[in-house]
């Protein structure tokens, strides 16, 4: 298991590096964190002849976090990110994702925006970017140009970034005001890609009714798959709130497969009850937002 | 003030080298050594119409490339059947190089020697085989029909096949007031040992040419041997030496590998050091599996519980090849049995070719299938009856006064199946004590009324471990005082240098720190078996506690000479031999060691006092007296009789999740008996490494294999190894009734934990859910589908529990 | 079609190396067989097992996952043969794990001891679940853990012990607590 040979290039600037890229043509790839091109390498199931190393190009190490939302840079790790008080605070969602992304030891070096190019279907920070409607910022041959969350995922491992391109930064814009997120998966071991998994954001307006609510699900379909729950819940009080009926849209929408870990039928039962979950936990931390700090009892159980 | 040393909790001597990067593990060697890489078989079964290596040439680096055509003589023949058993009727072994057919993907059919482990990949990408594709069989099911065939020229899939009766279980069972039928089934797995296989050979051509291999096995003297025989080489010019081992589980007692053959050839052609470092994905394809296994059982009992006949029908899925026999269904047949006294009992097994991976002992080898086997049968027993689980096992289980206790067949070993010692009750009342299984439906009340859903279970076995032949241990006295201990047997964690080092420390009394153990070296014991079956404590134990004896008496006959006392007036404390009760008269080991060598020669003034003119001499007898020999060493060995038998229980409480069917362990109890603890720390470690590949089997690993033979989950992010996340804590209970067979009275600790896990877990699982579970692995996918067809009426709930026991702890 | 070689320099355990290695040399190959230093171990190459952790720039990183190319970008690496103090004293999670039974063939435990010595220097007094959920990212085939997990708990002890008293006062320190064994794990 050792990866075939590459010429390696490392630039220390983002014109460089898109020109080397560029150059390179359909034989060149860029290493970011290596966390899932490296294993590939070695598998020999990635075969490169050019790779990009980008770990040295300035200033995309950075997460900059203003009133509408988070940008990070291409060159900021997981744990970085997952570290940022203030990122945390903005947009919750980014720590609830990044915590289910493997393990610690992998999150100190891949980058979540490696992660959102990669576009695994199984990944937790594509559903992020989707279901935040967020953005990615790509570099390339004839300028930079922004990307929306809906159409940058195109299937598996398949992305609206075109050859020689390279993304820059992802952006995440801040939920609405009254809203709260969640993100539940279930998987086989700590640390592994999910057989299934959701992320939901709900709004609540000031009397506490459901103005809006998203999930978006990894592990049941090919690319990471926003459904708007809105037909479902809103208007509702999040204690009675009709979670089953939100759980019927999504089962019309996924599309899961069998693999050796979960067949089809358990991974839309998953689905089914990760929409309960996530909405119930998504509600709940709208209730505590719309509450401001401060101690909160408003009974949710009702929704479990 | 002798404290005993056997029995203590001792730290571990091994723990220095291991903690500061200071293993030499088989590929931290031979930094020189070109490597080694092979072309695999693609297909699980095929005809190789030819090998391109034109394009592999020019590849940089690359010294050689070898396929089945540059073998010749010995190297062109199959691999060794290492244990032939009648019960075999065409045992077939692989070549070194597949000859015409491969049989299971992964398959060497090529070997590359090149500058380093990149170009040598570089060129195995390069060499295109033309494979015919023929029909791959996959599954017991698929090889007993036989409509394919794995091997050619057999008219089916049949390996071997044996029938052991003891009475007549049919007529038994026919006249049984009660009768069950059941299927169990146990799904493969494999050892997956964290450091893979490995092996580095240096050729030494001067004087006839010698051999030195470093292997990464279990077994230092079965490797040279094979791999003499494979080279035509004499004994005496290979040597082998088995460095730190990074796991081995019974993967690494199989030898010679097809890796294990060429490296050595290979390194002779081009007299060059080769190193092969397996991968990770060559080790899932191309190691070795186990636990495959279909289980049929019909029982009689009587209305008390008591098992009047048992019938197994077992179908052992042993993949490609034979190379080791059929241990794994002849372990399944016997071990079965456990604790108990099936009245009669008829056993028959057929081993059956797949073209998937060689079937070899994975720690436990063939007892967590028959212990899965006999466990549920009994907890059916109990639920037919409407008697609670543990008393249908009391009714059962064989009493202390009937020891020692003959199943009345052959064992594992060739020997007969006599129980030697074990308080099976005790071990009962233990674990339900510790487990608290008296208390737990009151527990399972609470939690329901907490909308949770909780299941208990437990499983016991017996273990037959310590086999023979035999193992030797030599014992040696340097003039420094310091002891050099070696035995032949190899370690892969156990910490075998820590627990003989106590064994030599406690019987000749000096310390600890004065000891080095060498095991698995060629040069320093050349007589050996191997390290499987629990018997490394048991056997080279006892073999250097008896070697140790021996070297104590020629200490004392030594000192004794010397400081004018009687042999039986000295002993030794702390590396000094001295006269009892007047401890300053004596003399440090050292020195007896030096007296023990007389000689001509001084090298410094320790010796000085060993040379002819030191002192007085008695002229009537020569400086080395008839029937003695220089040194102060002693060698023994130690072949058992038989093998010991330990014990043990499990009880395990679960929490199954009502929405994702996700299992989660709560407690996981363990009672243990392996006779006298040498060193309970590490027979408490042994156990927590076991039960953790018992979880590991019962509820996240399998050996996905699809139809056409291709291993689905050939990595770590597919096959689920636990991580600390998904084992549970493990809470111990030490039984020991000693064994009669051996001078410490020890049996075998390695395997136990890993026995009983499956059998437990899904007790426990079905106790939790109402519904049977006959088959394991269990992902949480498959108790939802089972779930579904509970509900649908396609699977029988298991009766309501009785919440006491009748038989209470007075048994 | 030789290939081109990269002279690089990495500061591994406090000195500097220069190599000259392909860009394809993973870090892990670069460590054992450029440098010698044979303690970080390769279980899996493909970033699960965790054999291979050191830490970079004083975080944990899978060393079968990073080219020594890229490698070379960072300030220092640390493999398990420069855990030990100055003085050649062993590091608590070193001490920790023998006193603990926490290691047997002893293959992950490099991967481990490097996890672990990262892990404390941020969170230097986990509770048992903690320190469970610490090392779940690394594989170990022979301990079930139990005794990793309570090595972890034991080397924050010892540690602190040395920040606060020195190595003399860690080593009077009661021996680990048992945790207590009802409840299961999460
Ligand atoms: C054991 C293990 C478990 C894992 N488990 C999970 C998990 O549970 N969930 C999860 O989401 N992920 C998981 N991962 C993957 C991890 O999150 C990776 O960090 C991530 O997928 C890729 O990020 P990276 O920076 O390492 O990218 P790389 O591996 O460097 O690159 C990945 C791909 O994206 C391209 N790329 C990367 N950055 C850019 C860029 N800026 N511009 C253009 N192209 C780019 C590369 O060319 C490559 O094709 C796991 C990885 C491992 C090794
Ligand atoms: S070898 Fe790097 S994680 Fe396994
Ligand atoms: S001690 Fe052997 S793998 Fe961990």
């Amino acid at each position: 298991m050792k990866p075939s040979a590459f010429t390696y290039h490392a630039p220390t600037s983002l014109d460089d590096a898109v020109r080397v890229l560029a150059e390179a043509g359909p034989d060149g790839k860029v290493l970011a964190g290596g966390q899932s091109l490296i294993p590939m390498m070695n598998m020999r199931l990635a075969a490169p002849a050019v790779l990009v190393d980008i770990n040295r190009l300035p200033g995309l190490d950075t997460v900059r976090v203003d009133t509408g939302g988070v940008r990070v840079g291409a060159l900021v790790r997981h744990t970085d990110l997952e570290d940022d008080a203030q990122a945390a605070r903005t947009v919750p969602l980014l720590r609830q994702g990044l915590r289910l992304v493997a393990h610690p030891v992998i999150r100190n070096r891949g980058t979540t925006v490696g992660s959102i190019v990669h576009a695994d279907p199984s990944a937790e920070m594509p559903a992020v970017l989707a279901l935040l409607g967020g953005s990615m910022e790509v570099r390339g041959p004839s300028g930079t140009r922004s990307v929306g969350a809906a159409d940058f995922f195109t299937g598996p491992l398949e992305t609206g970034m075109a050859e020689g391109e390279i993304a820059v930064s992802a952006y995440f814009p801040r939920p609405a005001p009254g809203s709260g997120t969640a993100f539940v998966e279930i998987a086989r071991r700590s640390g592994d890609y999910a057989m299934c998994g959701v992320a939901a954001v709900v709004t609540l307006d000031a009397d506490l009714r459901i103005t809006a609510a998203r999930c978006c699900y990894i592990s049941v379909a090919p690319v990471p798959l926003v459904v708007d729950m809105a037909e479902a819940v809103v208007g509702a009080v999040p204690a009675s709130a009709d979670l089953s009926a939100a759980a019927d849209l999504a089962a019309d929408r996924i599309e899961p497969e069998d693999d050796i870990h979960a067949s089809a039928d358990y991974r839309a039962h998953l689905a089914r009850v990760l929409t309960e979950r996530a909405l119930a936990e998504a509600a709940e931390a709208a209730l505590r937002e719309t509450a401001g700090p401060g101690p909160h009892t408003t009974g949710i159980g009702a929704m479990r | 003030m002798s404290t005993r040393l056997l029995g203590a909790p001792v730290q571990r001597t091994e723990d220095r080298r291991l903690t500061t990067g200071g293993g030499s593990f088989l590929d931290d060697l031979g930094s020189d050594a070109c490597a080694a890489a092979f072309v695999r078989s693609p297909h699980a079964h095929a005809r190789i119409r030819d090998i391109d290596v034109m394009d592999a040439l020019d590849v940089d680096g690359l010294i050689a490339v070898y396929t089945y055509d540059d073998l010749t003589g010995p190297m062109a023949e199959p691999l060794p059947l290492l244990i032939p058993h009648p019960s075999i009727i065409d045992g077939r072994t692989p070549y070194a190089l597949a000859r015409e057919y491969v049989h299971h993907v992964g398959e060497p059919v090529a070997m590359v020697v090149a500058r380093d482990r990149y170009a040598a990949e570089d060129a195995v990408e390069r060499i295109r085989v033309d494979y015919e594709i023929l029909d791959a069989v996959v599954g017991v099911e698929k090889a007993m029909q036989a409509d394919r065939i794995v091997h050619e020229g057999m008219a089916d899939n049949v390996a071997a096949h044996l029938v052991q009766e003891v009475g007549d279980a049919p007529a038994a069972i026919g006249a049984a007031p009660n009768t069950l039928e059941l299927d169990l089934e146990i799904e493969r797995s494999a050892s997956i040992p964290m450091e893979g296989r490995g092996v580095y050979a240096r050729w030494d051509s001067a004087r006839g040419g010698g051999l030195r291999l470093y292997s990464s096995t279990q077994t230092a003297t079965g490797v040279r041997a094979a791999v003499a025989a494979k080279l035509e080489l004499q004994l005496g010019q290979v040597e082998v030496v088995v460095p730190d081992v990074g796991g081995g589980f019974g993967l690494k007692i199989v030898h010679p590998w097809p890796e294990e053959v060429m490296v050595p050839w290979a390194a002779r052609q081009l007299d060059r050091e080769i190193k092969w470092t397996e991968d990770r994905r060559e080790h899932f394809v191309a190691s070795a599996h186990e636990r495959g296994q279909q289980q049929r059982v019909r029982v009689g009992f009587d209305d008390g519980g008591r098992i009047l006949g048992l019938d197994v029908q077992i179908l052992h899925d042993n993949g490609a090849y034979l190379p080791y026999g059929v241990i794994v269904p002849i372990v399944t047949s016997t071990q079965l049995l456990g604790p108990y006294k099936p009245g009669a009992y008829r056993v028959e097994f057929h081993s059956l070719y797949t073209t998937t991976a060689i079937v070899t002992p994975y720690r436990g080898a063939g007892r967590p299938q028959g212990v899965f086997a006999m466990e549920r049968t009994m907890d059916a027993i109990a639920d037919h009856l409407g008697k609670d689980r543990v008393d249908v096992r009391a009714a059962n289980v064989i009493k202390p006064d009937e020891m020692p206790y003959d199943q009345g067949m052959l064992f594992q070993d060739g020997r007969p199946l006599i129980y030697d010692s074990g308080d099976y009750p005790k071990m009962l009342r233990m674990i339900t004590d510790l487990v608290g299984w008296d208390d737990f439906e009151e527990y399972r009340e609470q939690a329901r009324a907490q909308g949770r859903r909780v299941g208990i279970g437990l499983a016991c076995y017996v273990e037959g471990t310590g086999p023979g032949p035999y193992e030797g241990g030599h014992v040696q006295v340097e003039t420094s005082g310091k002891v050099r201990v070696a035995t032949g047997l190899t370690s892969q964690g156990q910490g075998h240098e820590t627990a003989l080092a106590q064994v030599v420390a406690d019987k000749l009394g000096v310390p600890m720190s004065d000891i080095e153990v060498t095991t698995g070296d060629t040069r320093r014991m050349g007589y050996s078996v191997g390290t499987f079956a629990s018997r490394g404590a048991v056997t080279s134990g006892s073999a250097v506690a008896m070697a140790t004896v021996r070297l104590r008496d020629k200490v004392l006959k030594i000192a004794a000479d010397a400081l004018e006392a009687d042999p039986g007036d000295l002993e030794i404390i702390d590396g000094r031999v001295q006269v009892k009760g007047s401890p300053a008269q004596g003399m440090e080991l050292g020195t007896v060691a030096v007296l023990s060598n007389p000689l001509r020669y001084a090298f410094d003034a320790a010796s000085a006092a060993a040379t002819q003119f030191s002192g007085a001499a008695d002229y009537d007898r020569p400086p080395v007296p008839e029937d003695e020999a220089p040194g102060l060493e002693g060698t023994d060995f130690y072949s058992p009789l038989r093998c010991t038998f330990a014990s043990g229980a499990h009880a395990v409480i679960v929490e199954t999740d009502p929405a994702t069917a996700e299992v989660r362990i709560l407690r996981y109890c363990v009672v243990h008996d392996c006779g006298n603890l040498i060193n309970p720390t590490l027979v408490e470690g042994q156990v927590h490494g076991g039960v953790a590949q018992g979880v590991a089997g019962a509820l996240y690993e399998r050996m996905a294999y699809d139809e056409g033979g291709q291993l689905l989950n050939a990595s770590f992010m597919d096959f689920l190894m636990p991580y600390a996340s998904e084992v549970p804590r493990i809470e111990i209970d030490h039984l020991e009734t000693p064994s009669p067979l051996n001078p410490l009275g020890v049996k075998g600790a390695g395997e136990a934990g890993v026995i009983p896990a499956s059998a437990a877990i899904a007790a426990a699982v079905e106790d939790a859910e109402g519904f049977r579970i006959d088959q394991m692995p269990i992902s949480p996918s498959e108790l939802f589908h089972l779930r579904r067809r509970h509900a649908r009426g396609e699977i029988a709930s298991v009766p309501r529990r009785p919440a006491h026991r009748s038989l209470t702890k007075e048994n | 079609m030789t290939e081109e070689l990269h002279e690089i320099r990495l500061r591994v355990n406090g000195i500097v190396h220069t190599v000259s290695v392909p860009a394809r040399r993973l870090l892990s190959d670069c460590l054992r067989h450029d440098l010698g230093l044979t303690g970080t171990h390769v279980g899996c190459e493909h970033g699960v097992c965790g054999a291979c952790t050191v830490l970079v720039d004083g975080r944990p990183m899978r060393s079968c996952l990073m080219f020594a190319v890229s490698a070379a970008q960072h300030e220092d690496i640390t493999t398990v043969e420069g855990l030990a103090g100055p003085g050649g004293e062993p590091h608590p999670v070193q001490r920790a794990f023998a006193e603990c039974h926490a290691l047997q063939c002893g293959f992950c435990t490099p991967g481990f001891l490097t996890l672990i010595a990262g892990y404390l220097e941020d969170n230097p007094d986990p509770s048992e679940e903690e320190a469970r959920e610490a090392v779940s990212g690394n594989l170990c085939r022979c301990t079930g853990y139990q005794n990793i997990v309570s090595a972890v708990q034991r080397a924050a002890e010892l540690r602190t012990a040395e920040v606060v008293g020195g190595p003399a006062r860690a080593a009077e320190e009661a021996p680990a607590p048992q945790p207590h064994s009802e409840g299961g794990h999460q």
